[in-house]
This record gives C-alpha cells, sequence and structure tokens, in this order.
C-alpha cells in the first residue's frame, strides 16, 4: 500500500518545528508501523537527507520507549497496544497520516517526535517506592496477600511510563501515570507504611512538573497501550486527600522539596 | 596470562560465607568517598547502583535510553527461578545448582553456579519486599511454575511480565537513591570507551546522546552491566538499542573476552515475515507447559492446521523425548525445530516455522485458565500476526535471544582489568554454554544485589588508589579516540545505510555462527566479514553531524562494532571443536543428533585477549572442574 | 519524628487547595451545594402545575423568612464563586500544561460533555445571571409584576411572571439551550465528582455514572417541561 504521511520535524529544542509531507511507498500489511517508518529512512538516508529521528527500542511493546500521535491519537487507532506493535494492516492504501511527538510542557521535543519525559523519572524518584534495604527482606512468603489485590496491584504496575496519557489528556495531565503507581503500591500490604507520603510526595511533584489537572475525562484510558483503568486515578485523589486529612503529610508544596530529602534509611 | 578465576578453596556450600568472611569492609564514614560508575540500568545495573548508593557510595549510573526503567530486562517474560521449595516438590539450591550446570552443558563454573542457586533466595524475598506484584494463589502464598528443562515448579512470575516487574523493582529503588542524592542517573549517555590508569579502570568517555558532546567521568572503580551482544544477529530478540559497544572497548583495552560463540537461540519467537522485518519477537517459553509443538508429517504439506488428521502430525520432541517432551532445553528445542524445517516440512509463508497448539490445553483446562496463564502473550501474538492462537496454532520459530558468552570474570566479578567488574549478561559467569530458562533474572539481581555491593567494597577497601579525575591524559587521549572514531563514521559519506550493513552482517553470522555451526562455514564466514567490514568503512552513510541527537550515527558506531566481535564469535567457534549447548558444530554430534561434548580437550573457558588490530586474538583457558556433578551426556530423553 | 508532626490547620488546607485534588475538592463540594439547589428548585417550579395560588404562596413562604432566603443565597453566592474561581484555576493550569498544541487531534474516546465542562459552565453562569434579572429582579421587563403589598403580608406574582416569560419563544430558547447544557454539566460532573475525592468502585462506579445520567436528564426533562407547557397552554407572544 502507499500511505501519505505529515510528520513533524524540528531539529532541536530550539527550531520552531514544522509538518513536512512524506510518501511512503510499497507498505507491506505485515509491518509495524516503526517498520514502516524504517522504510521512509531508508528512502531518506538514500536521498541524502536526515531520517526521521523517533524513539524506540524494544519493539515488542514492553519499554514504554516509543510513541507518537497518529492523526490525533496516541499511539494510533487500535486499543491496547504501542506504535511498535501497531501493524499496517489497520491502514489501508491512500490512508494521510499526521504524525506529531507528544506535546506537554513537561515532555519538551528534543528532536522530531523524540521527547523528554524525564519527568516521570522525577515522579517515581518523589516516591514511588518501598523503602527496603538490600537483603532487610523478611522471607517471601511471610506476608500473604490476597490474590485479588496481587491482581489490582498488576494491573496497575503493568504502566510502561510511555507517555500517552499525557499526550492524550486534553488538560496535560499525568494522573493515570502517577495514579498507577500509587494504586500499585497501595495495594499491597508491603506498601502500607509509606502509603500517605508516597501520594503527597508523588502528587506534589506531579504538579510541579507542570502537568495538567484531571478532569476524569477518561482518553487516557482509551489511548493507554496497557488499558490501565480510571480507577487509579481514584485511589490516588483518596489516598492524598487521606493523607490531607490525617494531617501527618503535608499536602502542598513544601520549601525543602521531597525530591531532595535525604531519607533516613541512607544516614548511617 | 594465568586465569585465577579465586574461588575458594572450600567446600562449595561454605564458598560465598567465607568469601563474605574474607573480604576486607570499607569504613562506614569513607564509603562516601569513593566514586563508583555503573554503566547500564538494567536488573544487574540498577540493583547494582540501588545498593551501592544505599551503602553510602557515590554512584552514577548511565544508560543510553530516555529512563532507566527501559533497559532491556524489561522484556523477559517468563519468570525468575528460586529454589525456595515452597512446592515440596523436591526443590533445593543444591537441585536448582545441578540443573543449571547440567543444563549449561558443564562448560560453568560450579562455585559460581552453587552461589547463584544461595542467593536466588534472597532475591525473591527482596523483590516481595519492593512490592513486585508476583503471581499468588487463592490463599495469599506464592505460585510458581514449571518452566523449560525443569522437572520441578520453582519459578515465580508476574504474568508474562516478571521481567519488567523485577526491573521497575530495581528501577524504583534506583530512583530512591537518585532521590537521596547517592546515585547521578544520566540516560541518553552511551559509554564510548573505558579508561585504564595505571592498569586499573577508572572510568568511561561517553557521548551524550542529545547534545553529541563527549564527556569524561572518573571514578575509584567502574562496573559494566551493558547486557548482551545479541544483535549482532541484526534478527534477535533483543531491543534495537542493544549493542555490545561498552564491553567490546572494554575488550580492546585489556579485558578478557570468554566464550563468545556461545549464544542462545530461543525456541518459541515468532517467525520472520519480510525482508523489512527490524526484530523478532519472543513469546514466553512458558507456553511450551502447555503447548505441543508439531509439524505435518508430509513435506510440503500446506492444508490449514486444522485439516490436518492428528495421525499426520509429527509431535517431535514428544517422539524423540518421552520424557522431558515439549519441555526439553532451549538448544535442544531450536534444534529439532530447525531440523524439521531444513526437512521441508514447516509451516508458514518462507517454511521456517512450526506450529506450537494450545487445542489440547483448552480443551483439558478450558479457555479461563489459558486465557489467566498466557493472555497477554495471546494478546500480543495477535496484534502482530493477526491471528488468533485460541483458534488457530501459533507459529514459531528459533531466534537469537541470550548470549552466555561475555567479558571474563573471576569469583568476584573483577574482569581481567582491575577495578572493571561486570555483571548480568554482560559477563560470560553462570550459564555455561546454555541457559536455563528463567536464570537471566536470577543472575543478573544476584549479581547486583547481593554480590557486587560485596567484591567492590573488597577491592575498595584492599587497594591504595591514588585520586585521579578527567584531567588525567589517559581521558583526554580516549576522548580524541572516541572523536576521532565518530568523524571517521560520519567522513566515509557513502551510499549504504547503516541497517543494511547490519542486515548483511547479521544473516551471515545466523547462517554461518548460528543455530548450528560448521567449520566450513565458519571458515568462510571469517573471511566474508572482515571483506564486509571493509566495505562499510568505505561505503557507509550516516547521515546529520556528530554534534546533535543523531540515531544513525549511534547505529553506526555499534556496527562497527559488531563486525569486530562477530569474527571473534567465529574465531571461537571454530576453535571449539566440540558441540556444547548452543555452540552445536555439525561435525560433532551423536548418532542421533545430540551435541557430543568433547570433555578431555575443550572443558574450559575460552579467554580471548586482544592484541591490537593487526594481530589475531590470543587465546587463554581457564580449566574447569567438576567436583559436585559429574559431567555427562545431557539426556532428555 | 518532625515530619509527623500534625500541621497547623489553615496552612494545610491552603497546601491542600495548592495541588489540583484540593481544587478538584472545592469543585465537587460546590458541586454538591449546586445540585441540592437544582433540585429544590425544581422542587419549587414545578408547582407551576399546581395553578397560581400554590406556587405564589411558596413565592411568598420564602420571602416571609428572609434570615433562611439570605442565608440560602449567601451559601449559594459563595458556592457559585469558589466553583468558578476553582475551574478558573485549573482552567489556567490546563492552558499551561500545553503550551504548543496539536495540529491534529482526535477525541473519539471522550464524552461530548466531559470535553465542554469548561465551556457549558462560563454559559450557565452568563444565563443564570440573566435569569436572576428577569425573574428575581425584574430588571429585564417581559411584563415582570413586582410583589405588592396584600392583605397577608406581601403578594408575589411569580406564576404570573413565569407564565409571561416563557411566553416570548426567545426566552424559552434559551432556558431551554441553558437546560441543555446544565444536563451535560450534571451528566459528566455528578459523577465526576466522586472520582475527584477519590471514591471509585469496581461495581458501583458504572452504577454511579449510570445514575448521574439518568438523574441529569430527569432533572432537564422536569426544567424544560416549564417553558413548553407554559407556551402549549398559553400561547406564544
Amino acid at each position: 500500500m502507499n500511505l501519505i504521511l505529515h510528520v513533524w520535524r524540528q531539529k532541536n529544542a530550539k527550531d520552531p518545528g514544522r509538518m513536512v509531507r512524506y510518501e511512503a511507498r510499497n507498505i507491506s500489511a505485515h509491518m509495524s508501523f516503526l517498520e514502516m517508518l524504517d522504510v521512509v529512512n531508508e528512502e531518506l538516508i538514500a536521498r541524502g537527507e536526515e531520517p526521521i529521528a523517533f524513539d524506540h527500542d524494544c519493539r515488542e511493546g514492553i519499554c514504554g520507549m516509543c510513541g507518537f500521535m497518529i492523526n490525533g491519537v496516541a499511539h494510533g487507532p487500535e486499543r491496547g497496544t504501542t506504535v511498535c506493535q501497531l501493524h499496517m494492516r489497520h491502514f489501508k492504501d491512500g490512508d494521510e497520516l499526521y504524525i506529531e511527538p507528544w506535546r506537554s510542557r513537561a515532555f519538551p521535543v528534543i528532536k522530531d517526535l523524540v521527547v523528554d519525559r524525564s519527568a516521570f523519572d522525577r515522579i517515581i524518584a518523589a516516591g514511588g517506592y518501598i523503602s527496603v534495604r538490600t537483603g532487610s527482606a523478611p522471607d517471601a512468603n511471610a506476608i500473604p496477600v490476597p490474590k485479588e489485590n496481587a491482581e489490582l496491584a498488576m494491573d496497575a504496575a503493568a504502566c510502561i511510563a510511555c507517555g500517552a496519557c499525557v499526550a492524550q489528556c486534553p488538560n496535560g495531565s499525568a494522573a493515570l501515570f502517577t495514579g498507577a503507581k500509587i494504586a500499585h503500591l497501595g495495594l499491597l500490604p508491603q506498601g502500607q507504611p509509606e502509603r500517605d507520603r508516597r501520594a503527597v510526595a508523588m502528587v506534589v511533584q506531579m504538579t510541579k512538573e507542570g502537568f495538567g489537572h484531571c478532569t476524569n475525562i477518561g482518553e487516557c484510558e482509551a489511548v493507554c497501550p496497557k488499558e490501565i483503568k480510571l480507577d487509579v486515578i481514584a485511589r490516588m485523589h483518596r489516598d492524598y486527600l487521606h493523607a490531607a486529612w490525617t494531617g501527618r503529610q503535608k499536602p502542598g508544596f513544601r520549601e525543602d522539596q521531597p525530591a531532595e530529602e535525604p531519607m533516613a534509611g541512607n544516614r548511617r | 596470562m594465568e586465569l585465577n578465576s579465586k574461588v575458594p578453596d572450600v567446600p562449595i556450600e561454605q564458598a560465598w560465607d567465607r568469601r563474605k568472611f574474607e573480604m576486607k569492609l570499607v569504613n562506614p564514614a569513607n564509603k562516601r568517598k569513593y566514586n563508583i560508575i555503573v554503566v547500564g540500568s538494567g536488573l544487574a545495573g540498577a540493583s547494582a547502583a540501588a545498593t551501592l548508593g544505599e551503602l553510602g557510595y557515590n554512584v552514577q549510573c548511565f544508560c543510553y535510553q530516555d529512563s532507566p526503567r527501559r533497559a532491556h530486562s524489561i522484556a523477559a517474560q517468563g519468570g525468575i527461578n528460586a529454589a525456595k521449595n515452597y512446592q515440596n516438590d523436591g526443590d533445593s539450591v543444591f537441585r536448582l545448582f545441578y540443573d543449571t550446570v547440567k543444563g549449561g552443558d558443564f562448560r560453568a563454573r560450579e562455585y559460581n553456579v552453587y552461589r547463584l542457586a544461595q542467593l536466588s533466595l534472597n532475591i525473591i524475598d527482596q523483590c516481595v519486599a519492593q512490592g513486585v506484584p508476583f503471581a499468588r494463589e487463592y490463599g495469599g502464598l506464592l505460585e510458581n511454575r514449571s518452566f523449560g528443562g525443569a522437572q520441578v515448579s520453582r519459578t515465580f512470575y508476574a504474568r508474562g511480565q516478571t521481567g519488567q516487574q523485577l526491573l521497575l523493582g530495581a528501577y524504583q529503588a534506583l530512583q530512591r537513591q537518585v532521590a537521596a542524592g547517592q546515585v547521578k542517573m544520566y540516560a541518553r549517555h552511551e559509554m564510548l570507551d573505558l579508561v585504564v590508569i595505571d592498569g586499573r579502570a577508572r572510568g568511561i568517555v561517553t557521548r551524550d546522546l542529545i547534545t553529541g558532546r563527549i564527556e569524561s567521568y572518573a571514578a575509584d572503580l567502574v562496573i559494566l552491566a551493558t547486557g548482551g551482544y545479541g544483535n549482532v544477529y541484526y534478527l534477535s530478540t533483543n531491543a534495537k538499542g542493544c549493542n555490545a559497544t561498552a564491553i567490546w572497548r572494554a575488550y580492546k583495552r585489556g579485558a578478557l573476552f570468554a566464550n563468545p560463540c556461545f549464544t542462545q537461540i530461543h525456541p518459541t519467537c515468532i517467525p520472520v515475515t519480510g525482508e523489512y522485518q527490524s526484530k523478532l519477537t519472543l513469546m514466553s517459553e512458558s507456553l511450551r507447559n502447555d503447548g505441543r509443538i508439531w509439524v505435518p508429517k508430509r513435506k510440503g504439506d500446506t492444508r490449514p492446521p486444522d485439516e490436518i488428521p492428528e495421525d499426520e502430525r509429527d509431535y517431535f520432541l514428544e517422539r524423540k523425548y518421552p520424557a522431558f517432551g515439549n519441555l526439553v532445553p532451549r538448544d535442544v528445542a531450536s534444534r529439532n525445530a530447525k531440523a524439521v524445517c531444513d526437512e521441508g516440512r514447516g509451516v508458514g509463508p518462507g517454511g521456517y516455522g512450526v506450529y506450537l497448539d494450545f487445542r489440547d490445553a483448552i480443551k483439558r483446562l478450558g479457555r479461563e485458565v489459558i486465557e489467566e496463564r498466557y493472555g497477554n502473550l495471546f494478546d500480543m501474538y495477535e496484534r502482530i500476526t493477526g491471528e488468533d492462537p485460541y483458534r488457530v496454532p501459533m507459529r514459531i520459530y528459533p531466534a537469537s535471544h541470550y548470549t552466555m558468552g561475555g567479558l571474563w570474570v573471576d569469583y568476584n566479578l573483577m574482569s581481567t582489568i582491575p577495578g572493571l567488574f561486570v555483571a548480568g549478561e554482560a559477563n560470560f559467569s553462570d550459564h555455561g554454554a546454555n541457559r536455563l530458562g528463567a536464570s537471566a533474572l536470577m543472575q543478573g539481581l544476584a549479581d547486583g544485589y547481593f554480590i557486587l555491593p560485596y567484591t567492590v567494597g573488597d577491592y575498595l577497601a584492599s587497594n591504595k588508589l591514588e585520586k585521579v579525575d578527567t584531567t588525567h591524559p589517559a581521558f583526554r587521549s580516549a576522548e580524541a579516540e572516541v572523536a576521532c572514531n565518530i568523524k571517521r563514521l560520519l567522513d566515509v559519506r557513502g551510499s549504504r545505510s547503516v541497517d543494511s550493513f547490519h542486515r548483511e552482517l547479521g544473516k551471515l553470522v545466523w547462517d554461518y555462527c548460528g543455530m548450528s555451526r560448521t567449520a566450513e562455514g565458519l571458515k568462510y564466514a571469517l573471511k566474508k566479514i572482515p571483506e564486509l567490514r571493509e566495505q562499510y568503512w568505505r561505503e557507509v552513510r550516516v547521515p546529520g553531524e556528530s554534534e546533535e541527537f543523531n540515531q544513525s550515527l549511534e547505529k553506526a558506531g555499534r556496527v562497527a562494532d559488531f563486525f569486530e566481535l562477530a569474527e571473534l564469535m567465529c574465531l571461537d567457534a571454530l576453535h571449539r571443536n566440540e558441540s556444547c549447548g548452543g555452540h552445536f558444530r555439525e561435525e560433532y554430534q551423536t548418532p542421533d543428533g545430540e551435541a557430543l561434548r568433547n570433555d578431555d580437550e575443550y572443558c574450559y573457558v575460552a579467554a580471548w585477549e586482544y592484541r591490537g588490530e593487526d594481530n589475531a586474538p590470543a587465546l587463554h583457558k581457564e580449566p574447569l572442574t567438576f567436583k559436585y556433578v559429574q559431567p555427562a551426556q545431557r539426556s532428555y530423553k | 519524628m518532625s515530619t509527623a508532626a500534625v500541621e497547623p490547620r489553615l496552612k494545610r488546607t491552603w497546601g491542600l487547595y495548592e495541588v489540583y485534588i484540593g481544587k478538584k475538592l472545592v469543585m465537587a463540594g460546590t458541586g454538591v451545594v449546586l445540585v441540592l439547589y437544582i433540585i429544590g428548585h425544581l422542587l419549587g417550579n414545578l408547582q407551576i402545575y399546581a395553578g397560581p395560588e400554590q406556587m405564589n404562596q411558596y413565592a411568598a413562604f420564602l420571602h416571609s423568612q428572609p434570615g433562611l432566603l439570605w442565608t440560602a443565597r449567601i451559601v449559594l453566592l459563595a458556592a457559585v464563586g469558589a466553583h468558578i474561581w476553582s475551574s478558573f484555576l485549573l482552567w489556567r493550569d490546563k492552558r499551561r500544561a500545553r503550551p504548543i498544541g496539536y495540529v491534529k487531534k482526535d477525541d473519539i474516546p471522550a464524552s461530548y460533555a466531559s470535553r465542554t465542562m469548561m465551556w457549558s459552565g462560563p454559559i450557565i453562569a452568563a444565563f443564570v445571571v440573566f435569569h436572576v434579572l428577569h425573574l428575581t429582579t425584574g430588571d429585564v421587563g417581559l411584563g415582570f409584576q413586582p410583589p405588592t403589598a396584600g392583605p397577608t403580608g406581601e403578594a408575589f406574582y411569580a406564576y404570573e411572571n413565569v407564565v409571561n416569560g416563557f411566553r416570548y419563544p426567545a426566552v424559552s430558547a434559551a432556558y431551554i439551550f441553558a437546560i441543555a447544557l446544565l444536563t451535560m454539566h450534571l451528566y459528566h460532573g455528578m459523577w465526576s465528582m466522586f472520582q475527584s475525592v477519590g471514591i471509585s468502585h469496581p461495581r458501583y462506579t458504572p452504577l454511579l455514572k449510570s445514575l448521574a445520567h439518568v438523574f441529569s436528564i430527569a432533572i432537564a426533562a422536569g426544567y424544560i417541561s416549564i417553558p413548553v407547557y407554559v407556551m402549549i397552554r398559553f400561547g406564544v407572544k
């Protein structure tokens, strides 16, 4: 099949960028979307032009590195699928596709379709973990976990941090990403001691990074390649409000940012 | 060169305890004065960086991806072994040790493997405490399954995403240390050289992949946890970015490279569909627990699978290996699949595929059970192929998956360059000539969480290290070399893309140094690879510049190193006149087609030393002795 | 440990409001007040079907309790103010969160109502102003009859005012349009507020969502029936 692509080209962070039209010819239905772009890039290189830069790594839908907008939908038209797993059989000859990078203040464009998602790392660093010193863990079967909770935790933990939720959200909110981690750890008995602290620290960090707010629209849920449910956002709100209510955690911004506060566990 | 494995001279059960006791400790107040570089942020790298940071060292951790959470450990599906014996089915540390040594076809160091089996217990505890949502039974306790080649259920798993969940556990521990200021994370930085000063590893040179800047980092020691080199085949189950550059540069700086020809071909991958194919997708081996592998009995049978009656199907693994059936080790399963396809009985487009059929399992257990066990794998298969495996049998074919070879390390995981430690898939240590399923995750985490934190401390406490910073001339010259190499690539300005060369190299290595090898083929490859490499340096086209985000340039450097590595692989494969594990030389097989080892002549680790561009590498041998498991012909009948 | 110390309540509350969840809490809380008012107001309005006496007496009753009336008005005004102010702040955050928009953006998965909260709100607010000027203060005219002194206190002409007003098709149309927007606003807002304060349940949330939808449509039906009834019964002007 042959396709017409309109691709966002931007040389670097300072370049204003623009849409450029390309033609993708002789595309096989068995190709993945990224393999289709590989073919386009091979042609560009042969013509002496710079290939389209896009992030990708595992190409099996788990590393979370790839992702861009295809006709205004994060990861394209197939539900529960990253662009690397999106195959060309879902398109037809003559389709015109608009390919754009994730748009968010917190995800500045590095080049073409490549964006900087380090804000996600900082949200995790703020509290998306269970503090357990290596070697100090009790026996793995010491604390039973109800199967249902383990399953729900796994549902939330499946997040691959690709950023599609932010990109699709009309408000540019990272609530699904942050909520997924808060839900994953908050559903497990091991996550209880730090539950309040985690919710507040992560929500505050998310806000500081410049993500928007959640208005429960559900576009994030619809494009999430791991089909994480909106429910995790409610869990995040609940944990945050609980922490604020009990007053053991300062709910708002602090002068001493939680991300930089050395933890007691590290002082010897 | 004398290869001293530094294995403690005590019975195997006491060895690690003894070593821990012998090792010198760093005064807690002094730990913050030491700088440690960790390259790679997969299971081994992230767990090492997190634990060392937690101990109080200053850690700098590097990865080429945009976040440490993306390392390719994340793609491991099936599970992680641990000798917990929670199933009361006769498992023990010794049995895991025994299985691993036997599975590795007696080419691994016994003491290392025993320690790995011991530490497997701690790993599960650690991961559960971190919040890894392993599968559980209704009673709330952990569930296990049996996994390729094991007759006990010792594999812990988190759906088909075990690697992801373990990596996220390590990543979260790492981010916690980043927040605490103990680890400084450098994402989108690729290591391009190792800096050795006075014979010790003292730093690295990197390229910032966003700005293209060449940078130097100095430290008291360097840990490489940069994964394997399976992408030498171009088509593999590795991530597109996986590369051998870090270990290759270490090799060129004097670290010995061990057993490069030991590569693993995974039996259950989705077959190739066309020229454009950029990677192969692995379907977890756990599928073999319930799926039955077969091909038509007749050659060139093109009927759809559901029209082929039962008596015209050849369940070749069940037929040849009645005891293990579909659960034979990976190398055996892979070779047999290749054999039936070479006979012309393969299925699917191109004829290189065999069926993996769940019809009987669905009949026996019901669709729900199969869905719960493999749902996400089935979805993935359907997404890629457009076929529904609940109705149509899957088609699978072997693909390059894991490399047992890697930098040679001693019992302390230190390479032949003092101060250069190597962990995870990047080292050669624990899997011998073949790795058992669900053991890679175990090894990565054992190295990172439980071995390096001790042995690194011992190295620091036992050696008086001069202060070194990046103004040292060794850094300047390494930077200059890196910059020169980049300029050379950009200046070729030929006509062919990097990928086209990589594809060609990959096919060559796959054909002659892949699932089965012959002396003749290897000699041919050893003639062709240098030719192709020369062509590469004459005709490659790398668009763009070095001082910018340039993915073609990244690839070009990696492929240049793969060319050299491919040659070493073939050399190693040619010298090893025996078949063992993943290394199958057609000349050396039993009458019924099994790998025929030659323990008298080849029971050693082949460690290769770089001796300059114009000289052949030198072979050093570390003899392997087996005191606890008697080498025997592997039999899975 | 100092971090475990309880913060002064005022400071804590402000900290809570700094993060969007605090603002959403205000949105939800004031939303509840406004929904309650909408229900009460509807019940009052539906008395039109009981005839002029009933309705005018009800109006007189309300006005005979100035304390109650003004408390309600002040609470309502405060709720509206807080609702609008919080939504303004949230809207500003949203604008900042995506400085560069998409060339092409598809919203398939989202309900129309959920995406239009930000403009259905202000239009409803504008209509409410008109509505108050029309039927409470009478500044719009349209045959408005102010209360007169009667034998048992002031006499109110709520019934007549409603009838006179709604006989103008333009007034009715504006009213119906505003109610339609209000319905959409409630359609999303009434389940969304539960989600915002963290109430979500695999079984009950879908139920709650359906209830919110049924309820918002019921409210709309009740309100819209009035101008329709007036125009049919009394004819248009």
